[in-house]
């Protein structure tokens, strides 16, 4: 079971690793903040699975908090692109 | 017996939940606009993530663990489809334009 666990963050990681892309070519600002929501989602499991791992109880604590960060992040963020007030360079949107 | 019964179906739940993140992120890499991968990532975020937290309250040693874990589970089934919407709505206001496929009529 600690082996599939392990396992199973390094294809989280792996997971966030290929979203990364999304993040850096993404075309739209809409584009890098879905990446980094998903990012933040396999960050958050990864500090899930790592307090079973542990055996502590702690890491749920980050990871609820980690959760809501991300969550808040995204909001914010796409509330600033809907309004105008973020913005990206020429040649892209 | 018992034991080995609720490890084996805990680490089949997380085993699911990582498929169904994969397919989320294929989705990612390769639908062709905004739209389409908004909706690939979300739901297979929703869904994957709900699946891992699920195994986790299973693998879980204690019962604050597992409740902690369920939160966390609640918190990801209001969080993530309202994320999505709250984005692509924002990308439909700020001109980002939906892929029209590439048929005869257009396309990009």
């Amino acid at each position: 079971m600690t082996l599939l666990l392990w396992i199973a963050v390094f294809a989280l990681l792996l997971n966030s690793l290929a979203c990364l892309w999304r993040v850096v070519a993404g075309p739209s600002l809409a584009d890098r903040i879905l990446g980094v929501n998903v990012i933040a989602t396999n960050t958050m499991l990864v500090l899930v699975l790592l307090s079973i791992l542990r055996e502590q109880g702690f890491w749920l604590d980050i990871a609820i908090v980690y959760g809501l960060l991300g969550f808040t992040l995204t909001l914010v963020a796409s509330r600033l692109v809907e309004t105008g007030r973020l913005r990206f360079r020429e040649g892209a949107r | 017996m018992i034991g080995w019964l609720v490890d084996a179906a805990g680490g089949l739940l997380v085993v699911a939940g990582l498929v169904f993140l994969s397919f989320g992120t294929v989705g990612l890499l390769r639908l062709p606009d905004l739209y389409c991968r908004a909706h690939a990532a979300t739901k297979c975020d929703a869904l994957g993530a709900g699946l891992t937290l699920l195994g986790g309250a299973v693998l879980a040693d204690s019962g604050g663990d597992a409740l902690r874990m369920a939160a966390l589970l609640a918190l990801v089934l209001i969080a993530s489809p309202t994320a999505g919407h709250a984005l692509t709505r924002a990308a439909w206001h700020a001109g980002v334009e939906p892929w029209r496929g590439e048929g005869e009529d257009g396309g990009d």
